[in-house]
């Protein structure tokens, strides 16, 4: 990733946008953390909060009249929290900002002319960046003092003035001001600043000033005041101040200034959740301590997360978009040291609903595909992230378990039935059943067993991606091109975009053409459908996979998050392979959100959900339930080593009786006869330790006679390393074969030995 | 380089069933991607045949692993 790319996404992610009422006000004073510390009670450091950014705050605070209160968002739900109220019992706390370190005089003089709130504005920001200022007022602030109900109490004033005169500030009788008067002072000081609202600019040749600046005609002198509201005031005192810095400086007048002035904030906050509080009515005296607690607690605190709030996995790493993108960025730019956003770039389940949800469209599934892609170009993909799962793909795309014909007794194939790895995996009667149901109605229906590549993609692993779609799309043209028919909605993604010249429809459609098995109609039961994720931009998928569980009777209830906003089960991007404890928590919260029962038309997400907890079908079960089979719903989600025998027995199952071809003959080592005793096979299932692992390292100890013995108990202890993985055994000899106690792994090896 | 002990490597009681000897501490070296360390680890005098132990291979060694892995 370029530098410039990440400003990019940087841009898209609007949660460090300023609040709508920072951005709204003149000076930009930080609301939100304001209503927060007065919500606390903390009046000290919401005082530090307005002292930190008002010109004069004592004077400031009790003078505003709140043009944030237009642009908040509590409006919506109540009412606009009072700012100005809070800031007027803030003030009367006797809050006191931290101490002003007067900054080490930088040798320039400034001369400001006229004493109101622009002119003093002006010259309190300058004496505290050690510039000198003159000011020459009747009497500074006056017009203020003199308002009718003033809400300044006395001495308020005073003492701010004094303070700027402790920093540096000359208070000095008016000058007449002519366009003479004018060139003089400049040659006295080294800006002039004049406060509109005390004196008269007409006919001084100065034009009209300019509005990102205040600039005028006249360089070196900048007219400031000219607005109403008090806040608008200072904040032109301050602009002219911020100007006439620049213009001692030679810097540039205009870089940077663009949010300068009241601007409309990118930031995103849904209030659809938010109940509706009226705002805490101010009594004449003012708001006392508990009313301005109850009103500063009504602030929402504005902020979007819309997409942290619906993923456990951007929640987890305890941030937003924005910073994930940074440390992507910094991950992927190390030379030497340690990658600490890996697990943070191979945990997204790159579902797209961050996408959805974000108002400014940013994609964590691009930003961490991109990431895995670039890991594995460079070698620094860490190896156990995808290794498991990618074995998985290569042993379904594998002899013994990938299979691509036409229909027995058919020359040609109009239709060719793709179920997918993990259907077969989880439960290979329903796929046997439903290509039987297809062909009754389709004779001319192939079949083609095999991983659509998914692992692959998801891993970044473009290159084996591509080898395997090669492979794919060559014996899809074998067998004449014909429809494919896809009981998965990944594969169904992952064919449609390689093989765009195929036509790939789902299996649901035709089901429904073809009509369900008149044996299971009048189901009528109520479930609540999951829709799989890589379903949430496929409409017409999603209403095929409703009409046909309709088709037999089943009342479909939606869930809030469906359709397009679906949530993820925990298995996309490979979560669950290199994460698994995250993997396991986005499953139970996903399977804890929905309603009752539930069904969905994607195998791997009816076996996740079944692992967080839920009751849950696949359409196919509901189609082609198997009394022998029992609760189907509730059945258990099968382990690594039985999804694998499952796709197996399947294509064994299969040529056998269709095709009336002898199985293989079963490997040596899967003729030795081995028990596990039950605290292993979950041992195992943790550990991702394959029983044809263990049944291959107890063979290879028996051709070579290496293992260890325990005298005492008679167990033993055998190792092996087929590839990239150390896998030990511990067992005992039963009459005629083995039982298989304990198993575990390691990827480090012993340098030269078996380990 | 030095040699790692680690209290995990404790073989106490098993031997090596095709030497029949007792497995004893023995430096060996262990190497994972572009690393290599020496540990303290229980092996057959005779043969060679280096015990893993469980707790070993699951908990630091998973850790070195992990480590290794985001270098």
């Amino acid at each position: 990733m370029e530098q410039a790319d990440l400003r990019k996404l940087e841009a898209q992610c609007v949660q460090e946008e300023p609040p709508f009422c920072t951005a709204a006000c003149p000076l930009h004073v930080d609301a939100r953390a304001f209503c927060s510390l007065m919500g606390q009670g903390d009046w000290d450091k919401a005082w530090a909060v307005l002292a930190r950014t008002l010109p004069l705050p004592g004077v400031l605070s009790r003078l505003c009249h709140g043009p944030c209160m237009e642009a908040c968002v509590r409006s919506a739900k109540g009412g606009a929290i009072n700012i100005p109220a809070l800031e007027r019992f803030c003030a009367e706390q006797g809050g006191r900002a931290a101490r002003t370190i007067p900054m080490p005089a930088k040798g320039k003089r400034v001369c400001v002319l006229g004493g109101g709130l622009a002119g003093l504005s002006a010259a309190w920001d300058l004496v505290r960046k050690g510039i000198r200022v003159v000011l020459h007022s009747e009497r500074p602030g006056l017009d203020l003092a003199r308002e009718g109900a003033s809400p300044l109490p006395a001495g308020v004033l005073d003492a701010e003035l004094e303070r700027m005169v402790r920093l540096g500030a000359d208070f000095q009788a008016p000058v007449a001001m002519t366009a003479e008067s004018l060139q003089a002072l400049l040659e006295e000081f080294d800006a002039v600043i004049v406060d509109c609202a005390e004196q008269d600019i007409e006919g001084l040749g100065l034009g009209e000033p300019d509005t990102m600046t205040l600039g005028t005609n006249m360089p070196g002198v900048f007219v400031a005041g000219q607005c109403d509201e008090h806040v608008f005031q200072a904040a032109s005192g301050r602009k002219a101040a911020l100007s006439a810095e620049r213009f001692m400086q030679g810097a540039s007048m205009v870089a940077g200034r663009e949010r300068e002035d009241p601007y409309p904030s990118k930031l995103f906050t849904n209030v659809d959740d938010v109940a509706e509080v009226a705002p805490e009515p101010v009594p004449e005296q003012g708001y006392d301590a508990q009313q301005a607690r109850a009103e500063g607690l009504r602030c929402i605190r504005c902020e979007c997360l819309e997409c942290v709030k619906h993923c456990e996995y951007l929640a987890r790493f305890g941030s937003y978009p924005k910073v994930y993108a940074r440390q992507i960025y910094n991950n992927q730019s190390i030379v030497m040291g340690t990658r600490q956003a890996n697990t943070l770039i191979n945990s997204c389940t790159m579902c797209g609903l961050c996408e959805e949800l974000c108002p400014g469209d940013f994609s964590m599934e691009d930003l961490c595909l991109q990431a895995r892609r670039e890991l594995v170009e460079q070698g620094n993909m860490p190896p156990s992230a995808h290794e498991f799962a990618l074995r998985d793909m290569h042993f379904a795309n594998g002899p013994d378990c990938a299979l691509a014909r036409h229909a027995p007794g058919e020359k040609t194939s109009t239709h060719l039935f793709f179920p997918g790895c993990q259907l077969t995996a989880s439960r290979p009667a329903a796929v046997r059943a439903a290509y039987d149901h297809l062909r009754a109605h389709i004779p001319a229906m192939g079949i083609m067993l095999r991983c659509c590549g998914a692992p692959a993609h998801w891993a970044g692993r473009t290159r084996e991606y591509e080898r395997s779609m090669d492979e794919l799309r060559s014996q899809w043209e074998s067998l004449g091109r014909p429809a494919i028919v896809c009981a998965c909605p990944t594969c169904q993604g992952m064919l449609q975009n390689a093989l765009p010249a195929a036509a790939v429809v789902d299996l649901w459609q035709v089901l429904q053409g073809a009509g369900v098995p008149e044996s299971v109609k009048g189901a009528d039961m109520e479930l609540t459908v999951h829709d799989p994720c890589t379903t949430r931009y496929e409409p017409e998928i999603r209403q095929q996979a409703r009409g046909l569980l309709q088709s037999v009777g089943v009342r479909v209830r939606e869930a809030d998050m469906s359709g397009n906003l679906t949530e993820c089960c925990g298995f996309g991007g490979l979560l669950a392979e290199a994460n698994p404890e995250l993997g396991a928590d986005v499953a139970k919260r996903r399977a804890d959100s929905l309603p009752g029962e539930l069904v969905t038309y994607c195998a791997m997400c009816r076996d996740m959900l079944a692992k967080g907890g839920a009751r849950i079908s696949h359409v196919l079960d509901i189609l082609f339930p198997d009394p022998s089979a029992g609760d189907l719903a509730a059945r258990p989600a099968p382990g690594y080593s039985r999804r694998r025998e499952n796709r197996a027995h399947l294509r064994e199952g299969l040529l056998t009786d269709l095709w009336r071809e002898p199985g293989d003959p079963p490997k040596p080592y899967e003729e030795l006869a081995v028990s596990f005793t039950e605290a292993c096979l979950a041992t195992m299932e943790q550990r991702r330790i394959l029983e044809s692992d263990v049944r291959k390292t107890l063979l290879r100890a028996r051709e070579t006679g290496r293992r260890l013995v325990y005298a005492q108990s008679g167990r033993y202890r055998a190792v092996f390393r087929p590839v990239a993985v150390t896998y030990w055994v511990e067992f005992e000899e039963t009459g005629d074969g083995y039982l298989v106690h304990n198993a575990w792994c390691h990827r480090m090896r012993v340098a030269g030995g078996a380990a | 380089m030095s040699v790692i002990r680690v209290p995990e490597a404790d073989a106490q009681g098993w031997s090596c069933d095709a030497c029949g000897e007792p497995l004893v501490p023995a430096p060996v070296d262990l190497e994972y991607l572009d690393s290599r360390f020496t540990v303290e680890l229980p092996r057959c005098a005779k043969c060679g045949f280096v015990l893993i132990p469980e707790a070993l291979a699951m908990g630091k060694m998973l850790e070195v692993e992990k480590l290794l892995e985001d270098k």
